[in-house]
């Protein structure tokens, strides 16, 4: 088992719910409620260092319980390891807290999430669509937003 | 009315009307306004360079401004969040002008019908020519603004004077 899993299990026996190494890619399951104090101990222990959060993307399992997954894929410039924190979320209660404070560049990842499958960051400073024209209603890339549908075309004014 | 030279060298009379006039200057005066935004855009810069040279029909002089053009060629996909940027450029063209849908993307959508991408820039615009393929040769742009100086020789409408779209 690798350092990056043991360390975190070790600082947060409750709150993560399963880890595996699959292929060397080090990914742990964790509940939602401390994801803001996980991610900044990751990025600030001295043996972990995730200094580079290089991805942050939503997953819609549908029809599974929890439905929405949140999948952050961090890095480390310094120690050149990388980990995968990935977080369920209920279908009526897609809310998890923003990770603005830990990595600013994490914003924008967090935007295209509530664009393209409605998760809502708790506490970020400008969450609105950033792919999607703000007239678009629903969220693209949920699967069960029809293929087919087509929203009204904006004029110049919008 | 033209003075021009007879083929004998003496002087000789060519008779028009002042619309054929005007239509003939323009026929090879056609500034378009290259709307690039996708593979298309490259096949555009192979029909203004100087292997198909476009400026053998008059159309090479590139206009970056709307305001300056004469031919909107729109080339590559253009989705819903674009639509409206596009429709501003045309408005802002003085008239006359002329629309090309260049490639299966502007035309219809092409391959992508799904929740983002316009399925046909017929939609938002009057649409003079359409050039299929994906993308299409320079031959195909060579054609369509041969299409547009039928238009203008002939005197038909433009697709503007025909096809009212809100």
């Amino acid at each position: 088992m690798s350092i990056v899993l043991d360390k975190l299990r070790a600082q947060f026996p409750s709150d993560v719910v399963s880890t595996h190494s699959d292929f060397g890619d080090d990914t742990a399951l964790v509940r939602r409620e401390r994801i803001v104090e996980i991610l900044a101990f990751l990025r600030d222990d001295p043996d972990l260092r995730f200094d580079f959060a290089m991805d942050l993307t939503g997953v819609d399992y549908l029809g599974e319980d929890p439905r929405f997954e949140v999948v952050y894929h961090l890095y480390s410039l310094e120690k050149k390891h990388r980990v995968r924190i990935k977080v369920r979320l209920h279908e009526e209660d897609p809310v998890i807290d923003t990770a603005v404070s830990v990595w600013p560049g994490i914003n924008w990842y967090e935007r295209e999430a509530w664009d393209m499958y409605g998760i809502v960051f708790r506490g970020h400073p400008n969450l609105k669509r950033i792919l999607m024209y703000e007239a678009f209603e629903g969220h693209a890339l949920r699967k069960d937003y029809p293929k087919a549908r087509r929203q009204p075309t904006i004029g110049p004014e919008e | 009315m033209a003075v021009t030279q007879g083929k004998g060298g003496g002087g000789g009379y060519a008779l028009s009307t002042l619309d054929s006039l005007i239509a003939w200057g323009r026929k090879y005066s056609l500034y378009p306004f290259t709307f690039a935004t996708a593979c298309c855009g490259i096949e555009v810069m192979g029909a203004f360079g100087t292997h198909y040279d476009l400026s053998r029909f008059g159309a090479e002089v590139v206009r970056f401004s709307p305001r300056q053009a004469d031919v909107l060629l729109v080339a590559g996909t253009i989705n819903y969040k674009m639509a409206p940027v596009l429709k501003r450029i045309y408005d802002q063209m003085l008239e006359p002008k002329w629309v090309i849908s260049m490639g299966a993307c502007a035309c219809s959508g092409g391959f992508y019908n799904n929740y983002s991408v316009l399925q046909g820039i017929d939609k938002v615009l009057p649409v003079d020519v359409y050039i299929p393929g994906c993308p299409p040769n320079p031959e195909g742009i060579i054609d369509a603004v041969v299409r547009i100086q039928k238009i203008l020789e002939t005197g038909a409408p433009r697709a503007s004077e025909r096809w009212p779209i809100k």
